[in-house]
């Protein structure tokens, strides 16, 4: 079991500069996110778009923010979970919370921080009635591990950079690839487009363009999918398809934790933006109260006035005077923060 | 000071929504649907990115032209038809005056 002061959800902008307000404070941190990378919507959507409403930067790339804020709370040596999604939260008879994710990893800590933006990004799903019986029986949203795939014919859906990257490895490394796009414009770099249309060329690659794949069919594992273009319905034999259609925000197993939720949002009391679970807060794009706006600079504004509320949880007996960063300096932890197993 | 449009949207129950919206403020027909609460999420911002604020043009002459980052972002959308567009690439213009848009349903 992970155990820290601070657990905080979504590792996003707001939840790296909680790391730095809560490090003032001496107090640790250790952040799940179900993306692999920190920087949550700023490095999965928008790297490349600059930001202007950042005080003191006219003008900085969203994956240049996430890369100081990562500098601005190295000191403080936070924990990172990257790659699951906090699936649950439980409350200890102390008052002291363990957040599970989706593959079992247990945190444990007095304060939980929810920052968790516009919810876990999923792989977007294609609306074929049958779909949920053959995933993992064929059908896979996210391509992982990809060696066991090499030299299998498939079939891959999506226009952008993954669908295109994959169907270019795969046909490269021996696949025959179905590639099925709804059009016939790709959103891939062009790069990728030459060379999936040099493919097809080829001999290695089949373009379905103004495609769809409408149907899918197998007993217990898929079989074969239906392709339908504006020409024609084909019918293509194969144990594996790729939808590569990107992914969407939802708001996901935190819509149950007994929070109150309000249009998708969880609802805080903007003293201290703790939610109606005292010692659970909710900070930046995931909270709501009156006269929210969803800014980044917003939510740095809620984490610092969150971890004053979560230093007087985790240190009930002490006094806290806020000392200014010009005269004290940025005192970080030299140790990383301890590994411990609790037993209980 | 420019005179305000007429903008009629169709809500996911089919009722139907008349609004008088100024065209000199920057906006948006995503931002416009917010601001009279109507349910469009609008969850990217309005970077084309999310498809919540998917709309069918209903009056053809208002159809205007899809930019690249739209007809991207609907070649992997749902519910996407021939007269879909995001509401958020929509400005609101005087030349809109008279558009009629129906919500598109909510992505699963």
């Amino acid at each position: 079991m992970i155990k820290t002061d601070i657990i905080i959800i979504g590792a996003g902008p707001v939840g790296l500069f909680a790391i730095f307000e809560a490090g003032l404070m001496k107090l640790r941190c250790h952040l799940i996110d179900a993306i692999p990378q920190p920087g949550g919507q700023l490095a999965e959507i928008y790297p490349k778009k600059p930001i202007y409403d950042i005080p003191g930067y006219p003008s900085v790339l969203a994956g240049e923010l996430v890369d100081k804020l990562m500098e601005q709370a190295a000191p403080f040596k936070p924990g990172f979970t990257l790659g699951e999604r906090a699936d649950s939260i439980q409350k200890q008879e102390d008052g002291t919370f363990i957040v599970t994710t989706s593959k079992g990893t247990q945190h444990h800590a007095p304060v939980v921080m929810i920052a968790g933006g516009l919810g876990s990004f999923e792989p977007r799903k294609p609306l074929i009635s049958n779909i949920a019986d053959f995933e993992d029986k064929g059908v896979r949203y996210i391509v992982k591990d990809p060696d066991q795939f090499e030299g299998k014919d498939m079939v891959i859906s999506g226009g952008g950079d993954s669908a295109l990257d994959w169907a270019i490895y795969f046909a490269e490394k021996g696949s025959f690839v179905h590639l099925v796009h709804r059009s016939d414009r790709f959103r891939a770099h062009k790069d990728s487009v030459a060379r999936a249309y040099e493919l097809a060329a080829n001999g290695k690659m089949q373009l379905h363009t103004f495609g769809e794949v409408i149907e899918l069919e197998g007993n217990d594992e898929l079989e074969s999918v239906v392709i339908h273009t504006k020409e024609e319905k084909t019918t293509v034999k194969t144990d594996l398809w790729f939808p590569l259609f990107g992914l969407s925000p939802k708001l996901g197993p935190i819509g149950d934790w007994g929070l109150e939720i309000e249009k998708n949002a969880i609802v805080v009391d903007t003293f201290d933006y703790q939610t109606n679970l005292p010692g659970v807060f909710a900070i930046g794009d995931v909270n709501t109260y009156p006269g929210k706006l969803k800014l980044i600079l917003c939510g740095f504004h809620e984490a610092t006035l969150a971890v004053q509320t979560a230093y007087k949880i985790i240190n009930p007996d002490k006094k806290f005077t806020l000392k200014y960063t010009t005269v004290q300096g940025v005192q970080g932890f030299e140790q990383e923060q301890p590994k411990q197993t609790v037993t209980s | 000071m420019s005179a305000d449009i007429s903008i009629t949207v169709v809500d996911r129950e089919g009722t139907e929504h008349e609004f008088s919206v100024p065209t000199d403020m920057d906006l948006n027909l995503m931002e416009v649907c917010k601001g009279f609460e109507l349910p469009v999420e609008g969850i990217c911002g309005g970077m084309a990115m999310c498809a919540s604020c998917q709309v069918y043009v209903v009056t053809d002459e208002h159809f205007g032209e899809r930019n690249d980052d739209e007809e991207a972002m609907l070649d992997e959308a749902y519910f996407v038809e021939e007269n879909s567009r995001l509401g958020c690439q929509i400005p609101i213009t005087p030349e809109l005056d008279g558009i009629k848009v129906v919500l598109a349903p909510e992505a699963p």
